[in-house]
């Protein structure tokens, strides 16, 4: 396990980088009046939008980002089908010009990234497999079976998770709040975009160090930037949550 | 645990018998979850009190896996499915 974002905050190349007035966008939660809130900067919510984005493709839901601001809602219903084929372009293709060039990473890296692990793939890619994990270690007659009557059931799960940060996360970034139930789909959806990542990246529970000792010229370091940034979000979700 | 004794034939009936709960559900290390997720979704999914949650954390960290809970095999595969449905590595296995 990580213990997350304990020993540095996320900054040197956080995605938050932008104007002076987008300084407090740090995407961390707090508790405020029974709900939960955070403030997102414009190219944070383009890059999570993005990544949410994905991994609803991934599970086979409802995927691409327009990148408007009613773009989640929208999301939830006849887009399915269409953005099942897609495939990896279609969250690039739709970015609204917020994000364009704003963050060092762009969402068409993060699309050619988790692209990697397209919808298709088989059961053996380390993505799908990690998300969708057997729940019988040694016994794969079991493990099959299981999966036969679970799976779809978490996968809709997880689609509608990322529908909900989808709908709550505006497009141009701003202040989120969550009530209770929209908070625990943040909370798994930000997991799942950080498994996703995490598992790509193959990060280890050391992966601060070699956060810490990466070049800048390095593009991995840039990923474990963002892998990093998300896990200080989620650390201080659950936080506010207690 | 809040989980529900095994419905499961006795071998000796009428003894004082620990419960059967031959079943249980397992949760991994991996280095991606965060420690103060996973002891808040031992907390919310069990509604285990904190310092058990942050035992059981604490357990699969060092230990690389920890029991979880225990009962029959249908309400290990249930918690399994939940556990996945956050993004924890279960497994139900068939214990002792």
């Amino acid at each position: 396990m990580s213990g997350g974002a304990g020993r540095r905050k996320p900054g040197r190349d956080e995605p938050a980088r932008g104007a002076p007035d987008e300084e407090e966008a740090t995407g961390a939660f707090r508790r405020s009046r029974g709900r939960v809130s955070a403030r997102f900067s414009a190219s944070q919510a383009v890059i999570l939008r993005n990544l949410v984005s994905q991994v609803a493709e991934l599970m086979g839901g409802a995927a691409a980002d327009p990148g408007g601001v009613d773009a989640g809602a929208a999301d939830a219903g006849a887009a399915s089908a269409s953005a099942a084929d897609a495939g990896a372009a279609g969250p690039a293709a739709g970015q609204g010009a917020a994000g364009r060039g704003e963050p060092d990473l762009s969402p068409e890296d993060f699309a050619a990234m988790m692209g990697a692990a397209g919808p298709t793939s088989p059961p053996e890619d380390p993505v799908l497999a990690r998300l969708l994990p057997d729940a019988y270690r040694d016994d794969p007659d079991a493990a099959g079976e299981f999966r036969r009557y679970t799976e779809q059931g978490l996968r809709s799960g997880k689609v509608a998770a990322a529908q909900t940060v989808l709908a709550t996360l505006p497009a141009e970034g701003g202040q989120v709040r969550l009530g209770p139930e929209d908070a625990q789909a943040w909370l798994r959806a930000l997991n799942d975009v950080r498994l996703a990542i995490g598992t790509v990246l193959g990060v280890t529970e050391d992966y601060e160090d070699e956060l810490e000792a990466a070049s800048w010229a390095d593009p991995r370091s840039a990923y474990l930037e963002v892998y990093h940034w998300l896990g200080y979000i989620q650390d201080s979700l659950v936080r506010a949550l207690r | 645990m809040s989980v529900a004794p095994a419905e499961v034939e006795r071998e000796q009936p009428g003894l004082d018998a620990v419960p059967d709960t031959p079943w249980v559900t397992i949760v991994w290390n991996d280095p991606i979850n965060l420690m103060s997720y996973v002891t808040y979704v031992f907390q919310k999914v069990f509604g285990y009190a904190k310092p058990k949650a942050q035992k059981l954390m604490l357990d699969v960290h060092h230990k690389g896996k920890a029991v979880v809970s225990n009962g029959t095999r249908e309400a290990m595969e249930r918690d399994a499915e939940i556990l996945h449905g956050y993004g924890l590595w279960a497994t139900v296995s068939h214990d002792r």
